[in-house]
Formats: C-alpha cells, structure tokens, sequence
C-alpha cells in the first residue's frame, strides 16, 4: 500500500471475466452483489486485495473477483489465509466459507484464527445444508433435520457460529443475511475496517437444497418482529413499533420483554466495546435457531491488537537489536576451530 | 588406594576410540556426551555422534524404559558413522548397564557408577544376581567408581544440599573421561560456567564435580595411563560441530537470504523436527516468521500462503505429519508454488518409534498424495549435508514453482559431525524473477496477465505476487487451463496438464549433477548404492571391503525425484547392485520399476541406523552369491 491516491472505481472494476455459476436464485448471487458494490467504498486497491476460500459453493466467490484470489482446499481457508496475513501485512485479506467448510472440516482452523486475531476479514455463508456434495446436513443444520444422509433426522447438535465464534474470543463477531443487501454492505464494512480477526455470519437461503430455512425470520413481511437490529450504545429493541426488547437479569440472562412491560430504562444497552464477551454470547443464544426472534448487526468489536503486527514488532525489535542477521557469523555462531 | 602418590603412565596414542555414556533419562547424558563431543571437536579430531534416548520425557526412573543413551566416535583420521560397537560404556546405573552391554565391543571398557547398584536399583534393571559378581562381566575391563559418594563428597562443603549434590555426578563422569582421553579441561569448565550463569551455585557444583572427576582419573590407581588421540588432518578451514535439524535451519536461512525471499516457516511441533522449528523462532533478525500453527495442515497451509504472497514457505514435520500434509501438498502441486516440506523421518507406522531413526517415507514423499502429483524429492547423506541441501531445495522449488520434499531423517537430525564452513559468497544465486506486466495478447488485442503461462524451458509458471498492479489473478485446486489458468473441466485439457506437470518435474534431471561412483568405478563386481543418512555406513562399509580386497563400487542419491540423468547407465555398470536402506526396500523398488535392474535390498528397521559392520557383510554375502 502507499499513499497516493487511490484510483475510483467502480463494481465493474471488481468484477471478474469469469462466469458466475451458481444455481439461478441462490443467495450467493446478493452476497456477491453486496461485496462488489462494497468493494469501491473501501479506499483500497485491487491488486493488494485477496480474496481465499475453501470448498463449497461459498468457495467459489474468489473467481469472481478481479482481486487475487486463491480457491484452496477444504476447511483450509483460514490457516492459508494466515500465511497470507502474516507474510503479507500490506494486503487487505479476506475469507469466503461455508457452514461445512468454516464449521466442520474447517472448524479447528476457524477458532485458532479467530483466538489469535490474524488481520483477516471472514465471511462465512451459512445456509444450513452442504450444497456442492448435494444436500447432506451441515453443522448448523436443526436437529432432526432430514436430508439424504439423515433419512430418519439429523442426531446433531448444530453449532451457532456466532457463538462459536465469541467463545473463541473473536474480537469483531457479526450477522446479516441475503435479503438485505444494505445491512450485508453495512456490516461488511465494520469487519473489513476492524484490525484483527472479524466473522460476519451470512444467514443464506439456498434455493434448492434448503430452500426458505431462514424465511421465518428474512422474509420482508416477518422482518421486523423477527430481527433484534443491534445497535452500538441504542437499547436493543424490534417489531414494527419497537415495542419488543431485550433485558438481562440474573435469573434468565438475556431475554425478550414487552418493552412496555418491563420499562424502556430495563431494556440492555447494546455495547459492542465491552472487553468481557459474555452479554455478546448471551444475546447470540437468545434464539436457538432461525424461527425465533434473532440478533443481527455488530455483537462486538473490541480492540486487541493483531497477531500480524506484533510478528512485525518482534522482527523489527530483534533487527533493532542486533542489527540485520549476517550469514557469515551465523554459521560462526557455534564453537569454532580453524584448521590449517 | 595406597598413601604413595599414584603417578599414571603417560598416554597411550589410540587413533580412534567410541564411547556410549548411559543413564537415566534425568542423568544428563545428553548433555555429557554433547560436551565431550565439542571438546573433542575443539581438539581437531574427526567425529561423528549418535544420540540415542527414549521418547518418554522422563520414564520411571531407574528402569530400562528410561535409558538415555549418547553414543561419540572420535578419531584421528576422517571417519563417517558414530561407530560400531562402543570400546568404552559409560553405566550410571544398573539399566543403563543391562540396557547397554550388548552393544558393546569385546574387552570393552566398562565404568560403572558403583554407588547405582544396590538390591533396589538391580531389581528395577530386571537383573537377579548382582552381574558385578556373577561373571557376566568377565569379559570386559571393568571399573567400578562410587561416583555418587564421590560426587558427594567434594560438592556438598559448598553447602550444597545432599539431593542437589547428586545431581552433579554426569559432569564427574564427564571429569573421568576427560581424563582418560586426555580432553582439555578450561573449555569445559568456562563452558560450566556460561552454560549455567542463570544458577551460579549449580555451575559451582558441576565444576567441582568435573575437577573431582578429572584428579579422580588420574590418583585412583585404577587405570594404568591415559589415552590420546592426536587431532584429525582435515582440510583446512573454519570448522564448527553441527547436527542435522541446526544445519537444515541455517540452509533455509542461507536460501532466503540467497533468493531475496523472506523465510516463512509453518509448523506443529513433532519429533524428532522441532528443533528446526526452535533454531528458525531465534532468527528474527533475518527477517525469519515461525508460525506454530493449531496442527499439521495449518502448518503447511500457512506455507502455502505465505509463498503465494511471496516468501519462501517452509514446513517441518516428521511421518505423521507427512500424512496430514499430503492434500495441501497436492494443492501446491496443482497450484505450481514453490514449497519446501521437510520430513525427519522416524520409526513409523503411526506413532513408531518417535524418538528412533527410520528411512520409510521415501515412496509416500512419491506417491502420498491422491492423483498424479509427482514433485522433487531430495535427501541429505550427514548432518552438515543439510546444510547444502536445504538451499537445493529451495533452488529447485523457487525455479520449477513446485512443492520439494526434503526427507532427513531423526539420525541425521540428532548427529553431530564436524563442518567445515562454507564460504556464504560461493552459495548459488536464487534470485527469482517475478512477473511484473502482462504476458498475453486477448483476440481483442488487450493485454492481460495469464498465471500459468510457462517457461518454455523449464516449464515453470509465471509468478506474480499479490500487489503487483494489473496481474489480478485467481488460482486454485481446480484442474485449470493451460495458459490462461481459468478452471476447465475439459478432457483433453486434463490429460495435457498431468502429463505437464510429470515433465516440468522430469525435466529438473538437466539441471541437477550427475550420480558420482567412486571406489573402484571401471571393475566393481558389486555397486552399493543408497540415499540419506546411510552414506556414512555405507561409504565405511565400502572402504573397509575394498581394504579386504573386494572390488565394490559406491554412488549415493541426493536427488531422488527425478533421479539424475545418467543413474541408468550408473545401475546397468556393474554386475550386481545392492541397495542398503532403513525400511523394507523402498529405494529398490524404484530403481528396479524404473531401471529394471536386478537392485538387491538390503535391510534394517530396528530404529538404529546401519553399522559398517554390518554393512561390510551384506557386500560379503552379496559378493558370494555371485
């Protein structure tokens, strides 16, 4: 990166010669609307941005990208993307996945990034199905769940990403979804500007292997009572009136109230900043699946410096120290002996 | 002992003795033999070790489980193993005797800790009658020294306490040998000194301990003389005493300081690796990133990054690892970026033998990985070795665009010999040329930048590092169009890129030295030819035999894949061909489906590499069935 001028540009310019080949009607096509449209606003170049992903067909988002891009293996993309990071500091990296990718082959690398803030930016599609392999259930898929690898109902516990996600102590962990692109754009944004490690859950409808999972709570109609918006330092309230919200109290954590019952002073104050992730992990269990009223927005971004940056302050303090390494005294570093 | 003054003779001139120190694995025999071997080396003599210790950390104490064992060859003469049969065992305890005596060379010398033996400690070692009594030692010159009470005795009016006191004895062993192989003494003590600054009361003990050690072997009136052996005529030069796995770090160092590309090691620890990792986290100042990363595959995953941005991307491992590693190691094929994965070898399969030496990764560094994924394979013949070959993988890595395996292995790892240092401005060049403008006219005349354009030499892709303006490009593990590298599914595409990448690697044979034969090159009626760590056995085994009058020629493999260009005619030579490795015959397997040549194994897998010994046999035996 330098300083000049950053050229304008425009979706066009992100967009990539290769043909888009999802299946027609698939959440991915607004998911990659959103970022392209986004892409412009960022203030950064083309050429220092990468774009890694595993398997699936999230994976697939980087060959739509005219950025550099690397499709690699599956559950890989974090670790790869951590030596992208780490070697490069300069280059603005980010992550595609998937639900099986990121959560279930994927998920050792997942929580290790996340624990050490590698300087990425994640972006995980979760539409509650493996889509590629053709319809087997994924680890956010609903117990009970039946699917041509579950003929009498999926036995799993799903995980729930974002809380997956503070429990690894992530400091930037968030949720859209497909249907809108503003709040996708939006809260991309918050995760590419913050240093570190950041998550954004993408509930994703797949259109033929799930078709309508998160409708209850995306669709246009249901919209306002099913989503709680959080908002940095606001009350969290929703339905048409706001006349829904969210209180903690000792006995049943975080829950939902008539607002008009408990009081406006009762109801939680979002506070994304706060260091301790527990009220986060909370209001990440205050549905236990998408036909529930559930949270969308920032759930918190707190400020820890990256793992990036102090392998780059070792590196320096170590030249500062002893100056750059000579290979001529470090073969000599040993005991020595002449002979002849 | 007598109240005359004992005046020993004056030393025996010897030109090469092995010694074995053994104990417990809290006993610090490592570090004893580690010590000899530097004074030893410091002394100008040939030498070669062979650490040899259990892979519990610390096994019930005084058991046969928890020997640890160090194993140094020192000679005036140039020599290439750590030794046959040890000429003198140094026991601390009754296991490490039991553990040990097999091993040992008729009329060997044996020192004893005497104070070790006790009903307690003989019944730990599985021994029913006391075996200083019972004859099983007649054979051997056997020395028995309190070194325990002795230990005791001088180190304790420091005020150290009794327990404490105890722990000194190695450094008396280490006083004792010294003495006997007339070592020079200050070294050590200032290297006490240094070594333990941190506790000044435990250097102060250790000094003691040695010195007392040292007078010890020379009043007692147990040995007649000393033993000298005189320093080694070596080449000249600037030598230091090296093991494999710090020699393989200070390689990857020199290749990243040769290529211009900054070192970036991805790795999870596992021995007998790690220390590889250990050396590299110290080198920050050139520029060197450690990662230890969650596992295996993020290890090298993290290379693979990190070499598609540009750095020379390193992962170290050991057989299990290798197993994890192998679909990255696919996608780095398919990808065409270079990488070095570096395997120490050990006793496999599965967890094995994790702390003992093995040679039976070579045909999964081959084949373990799913589709036709062939890639460069390389391997060191001695600890210093490692050095050179390390910067030859990254040569071959950096200039093909390719995945290297790099197999060491945990005696090469371990071992110690003398080096003498190169001089860093005779090491190759491995400037890399990256791409830097578009390299491809579109049908509409537009220029735009294709990713797998290739040399048409080599047949190395176009590389073009993320920040380059204009060269935007996306690669992947999906089968891609030659060229342009877009994804392509079509057959006759396929079939043109597997047989693509076979020949870019075959093609690595122009560039790479011929096998060299020596011994007797023009009439041999036997070649031994092998790869790795064997070559020190193999190259005694072949002198020794050739001393015997046999005629026998030696060719020993660095490169593996692809074999050098004239190893055909080299096998096709000589009458017979034997093949010594450390696993059931996986070198001449390939040599006989590549060469059809009749290459005969020969075989070890006991965890212990090769001795000449054994090695001069084998060429008998072969030689008689003739």
């Amino acid at each position: 990166m330098t300083d000049t001028l950053i050229p304008t540009t425009t979706r066009k310019d992100w967009t990539s010669d290769q043909e888009v080949r999802w299946c027609p009607g698939c959440g991915d096509y607004s998911i990659l609307s959103a970022v392209q449209l986004l892409m412009p606003d960022l203030g950064i170049r083309r050429e220092d941005t990468v774009f890694v992903s595993g398997i699936g067909c999230a994976a697939r988002l980087p060959y739509y990208m005219n950025t550099y891009g690397m499709h690699t293996i599956h559950g890989r993309a974090p670790a790869i993307a951590t030596g992208v990071a780490l070697a490069r500091p300069d280059l603005h990296v980010f992550v595609v996945s998937g639900d099986g990718d990121a959560l279930s082959i994927g998920g050792n690398h997942l929580i290790h990034a996340l624990r050490r803030n590698v300087n990425i930016t994640m972006l995980l599609f979760n539409n509650q199905i493996y889509g590629l392999t053709k319809g087997q259930y994924s680890p956010t898929s609903e117990v009970g769940k039946v699917t041509k690898s579950t003929p009498f109902g999926s036995l799993d516990h799903p995980f729930n990403p974002v809380s997956v996600a503070i429990g690894a102590e992530a400091t930037f962990v968030a949720r859209t979804h497909d249907m809108d692109r503003r709040h996708m754009m939006e809260v991309i944004r918050r995760a590419f500007e913050h240093q570190g490690a950041s998550l954004v859950e993408i509930y994703q409808n797949c259109n033929v292997f799930n078709d309508g999972a998160f409708e209850t709570i995306t669709g246009k109609a249901q919209r306002s009572d099913m989503l709680i918006p959080l908002r940095h330092g606001e009350p969290i309230r929703f339905g048409a009136e706001g006349d829904r919200g969210v209180v903690i109290d000792s006995q049943r954590g975080a829950h939902i109230v008539d607002v008009a019952e408990a009081g406006e002073d009762a109801l939680l104050v979002h506070d994304e900043a706060r260091d301790d992730p527990s009220v986060a992990f909370m209001l990440s269990r205050l549905a236990r699946g998408p036909h529930e009223p559930t949270p969308i927005g920032v759930f918190r971004d707190v400020v820890r410096p990256h793992y990036g940056a102090g392998v780059e302050d070792q590196l320096e303090a170590a030249r500062a120290d002893r100056g750059p390494g000579k290979l001529h005294d470090l073969l000599r570093s040993g005991a020595t002996w002449d002979v002849g | 002992m007598t109240d005359t003054t004992h005046r020993p003779g004056p030393p025996e001139v010897v030109d090469r003795v092995i010694i074995r120190f053994a104990g417990d694995s809290g006993d610090g025999m490592q570090l004893t033999g580690d010590r000899f071997t530097t004074t030893s080396a410091l002394y100008g003599n040939d030498l070669a070790t062979l650490p040899d210790f259990p892979a519990e950390i610390r096994a019930p104490a005084g058991t046969m489980a928890g020997v640890s064992a160090f194993q140094v060859h020192i000679s005036d003469h140039d020599i290439t193993t750590p030794g046959d049969a040890p000429n003198v065992l140094v026991a601390m305890n009754p296991a490490a005797l039991r553990s040990q005596i097999g091993r040992v060379a008729p009329a060997a010398t044996v020192i004893l800790n005497a104070d070790a033996f006790d009903e307690r400690s003989l019944t730990k070692a599985g021994y029913t009658a006391d075996p200083r009594g019972d004859g099983s030692l007649d054979a051997y010159s056997v020395y028995e020294v309190p070194m325990t009470s002795l230990t005791k005795g001088a180190v304790t009016p420091l005020g150290v306490k009794p327990r404490d006191a105890e722990r000194s004895k190695n450094f008396f062993a280490l006083g004792l040998v010294s003495w006997m192989y007339t070592r020079p003494v200050d070294a050590t003590l200032e290297w006490i000194e240094r070594r333990f600054v941190a506790k000044p009361e435990v250097a102060q003990a250790n000094m003691v301990a040695f010195k007392a050690g040292h007078a010890f072997g020379e009043t007692a009136e147990l040995f007649d003389h000393p033993y000298e052996i005189k320093p080694a005529t070596l080449p000249a030069g600037t030598y230091t005493n090296i093991n494999g796995n710090t020699a393989l770090a200070w390689g990857l160092i020199a290749a990243s300081e040769l290529s211009g590309l900054p070192l970036f090691l991805g790795s999870y620890p596992i021995t007998p690796a790690s220390d590889i990792l250990h050396e590299l986290s110290k080198h920050k100042s050139f520029g060197v990133r450690t990662l230890q990363a969650e596992d295996e595959i993020a290890g090298i995953g993290a290379a693979v990054g990190a070499a598609y941005g540009g750095h020379l991307g390193v992962t170290t491992t050991s057989g299990p690892g290798m197993a994890l590693k192998a679909e990255t190691m696919g996608l780095a094929v398919n990808l065409e970026l270079p990488l070095l994965v570096i395997d120490i070898q050990r006793g496999g399969p599965s967890t094995g033998l994790p702390t003992k030496t093995e040679q039976a990764d070579l045909l999964m560094a081959f084949y373990g990985r799913h589709g036709e994924a062939p890639l460069p394979i390389l391997a060191p013949r001695s600890p210093s070795h490692c050095f050179e070959v390390a910067i030859e993988a990254a040569r071959l890595a950096l200039t093909w665009r390719t995945p290297v395996v790099l197999l060491s292995d945990g005696y090469l790892a371990n071992g110690t010999e003398p080096w003498c240092l190169p001089d860093v401005d005779s090491l190759p060049d491995l400037t890399v040329t990256f791409a830097t403008e578009p390299n491809h006219t579109g049908d509409d005349g537009e220029r735009t930048f294709w990713a797998y354009q290739r040399d048409p030499e080599t047949l190395a892709r176009a590389w073009a590092l993320p920040g380059t303006p204009e060269l935007m490009h996306r690669i992947g593990g999906l089968e891609k169009e030659d060229g342009s590298g877009n994804i392509s599914y079509d057959p006759a595409n396929h079939e043109h890129m597997v047989r693509l990448r076979a020949e870019k690697v075959a093609r690595i044979a122009r560039h790479i030295p011929e096998v060299e034969v020596r011994g007797d090159v023009d009439d041999a009626d036997l070649l031994v030819i092998g790869w790795g760590s064997t070559w020190g056995a193999i190259d005694g085994a072949v002198s020794r035999a050739r001393q015997a009058g046999h005629r026998v020629a030696q060719a020993h493999l660095v490169h593996l894949n692809p074999f050098p260009s004239n190893l055909g005619d080299v096998l096709r030579r000589y009458p017979r061909v034997m093949v010594p490795e450390m696993n059931l015959g996986q070198l001449s397997h390939q040599l006989r489906a590549e060469f059809l040549v009749d290459a005969r194994s020969v075989t070890k897998v006991r965890g212990l590499p090769f001795t000449a010994s054994e090695l001069e046999q084998a060429i008998v035996d072969q030689l008689k069935d003739a």
